[in-house]
């Protein structure tokens, strides 16, 4: 068995989460398409462990999922913060310090 | 192989829904689509350790926080169409066809041999080797981990935390204040009105009609209006109206005696 397909579909899964963030709106939805990044580079994680048969590529993905936890509580607490004083999770809406 | 031909299509399919759907909640379980699909692939590729943590983690604990936020958020969920940066999102797919044919095409090419597979590595199980290698070689990472995860945890309280600036409002002042709104502006001093009433159904969605047929705005909550999801009440009238009018022609319909009862 070839983890070559494995690999393409993460490759694959990777680019609809990058195109996601750049075209999305919503603050909530980039955060979804940022979580697919990070589940697809996993997925690549854990198929060259199986292709090299040692466990490094394991421990990795479980440190990059303990990583993607931590980072969404904070960009969700984010979120509500900037919804509770702006009224919108829009990405677009919060630009005050670009002036 | 068979569960990756059968799952890998489902979750690419997934993916550009995520993609495309309008309704932030949509691609929440679209995600949660792809993220169970993840975890048996991970089962396929010997790791079941992985595949307990992928479903409790992430479509237990990610996906619930996400649904939670949106329960809050969500009112303006779906997005905007018009664009801030003139032509970023035709820029963004284009650019992202060309990532994608590349790193597809340049890993597809790759010859990497038969996979050495891992039952040597996972010999006296998944979850004891692993152990050893995070309490042995990625014991300063996990430590490291802890102090990240109690950051976080602090952050987010800290963040969501909403400070009283001033003292809650009492009973006796609320009525002082409704009063006092009744003299200067004449807002109605009593509670909101219910909905439904008057109207065709008694759900909340549905507005109470006004003696002259028309739908009270204060009956239903604002949160359906920015949804728009109310119920247009003159509407249904409308077509009870319609299937009254057909009993002349047509009085054994069972239907058109129930939307009578509904009209009395």
């Amino acid at each position: 068995m070839s983890v070559t397909p494995y690999i393409v579909l993460s490759a694959i899964l990777f680019t609809i989460g990058c195109v996601g963030v750049l075209t999305r709106r919503n603050a909530i939805v980039v955060f979804m398409c940022v979580e697919l990044m990070l589940n697809a580079s996993n997925l690549a994680l854990v198929a060259f462990a199986h292709q090299n048969g040692n466990l490094d590529g394991q421990i990795a993905a479980f440190f990059v999922m303990v990583v993607a936890a931590a980072e969404v509580v904070v960009g969700l607490a984010i979120i509500m913060t900037i919804f509770r004083t702006r009224r919108s999770a829009s990405v677009d809406d919060a630009s005050l310090l670009k002036y | 192989m068979i569960a990756f031909w059968v799952l890998a299509p489902i979750m690419v399919i997934a993916a550009l829904g995520i993609l495309f759907v309008r309704k932030a909640v949509h691609a929440a379980l679209l995600l949660a689509v792809v993220m169970m699909s993840l975890a048996v692939l991970y089962l396929a590729l010997e790791a079941p350790f992985l595949f307990a943590v992928q479903i409790i983690v992430y479509t237990g604990a990610i996906l619930m926080l996400f649904l939670f936020v949106l329960m809050l958020v969500g009112v303006d969920a779906s997005d905007s169409v018009v664009e801030t940066i003139k032509g970023q999102r035709v820029i963004a797919i284009v650019l992202g066809l060309i990532f994608g044919a590349t790193l597809v095409l340049g890993l597809g090419q790759l010859t990497l041999g038969t996979a050495v597979g891992l039952e040597k590595a996972n010999e006296g199980g998944n979850i004891e080797r692993l152990a050893d290698l995070l309490f042995g070689r990625y014991v300063f990472a996990f430590e490291t981990t802890s102090a990240l995860l109690i950051t976080a945890a602090v952050g987010a309280m800290v963040l969501a935390h909403r400070e009283r600036i001033e003292p809650r409002e009492t009973q006796a002042e609320i009525a002082a204040r409704r009063m006092r709104e009744y003299a200067e502006t004449g807002a109605h001093p009593g509670p909101l009105p219910a909905p439904g009433v008057f109207a065709r159904h008694n759900a909340v969605d549905t507005p109470a009609l006004l003696p002259d047929g028309s739908p009270a705005e204060a009956s239903i909550s604002r949160v359906f209006a920015a949804r728009g999801t109310v119920r247009s009440a003159p509407a249904d009238v409308k077509a009870i109206q319609a299937m009254v009018t057909g009993v002349s022609t047509s009085s054994t319909d069972g239907e058109t005696a129930e939307a009578e009862e509904d009209q009395q």
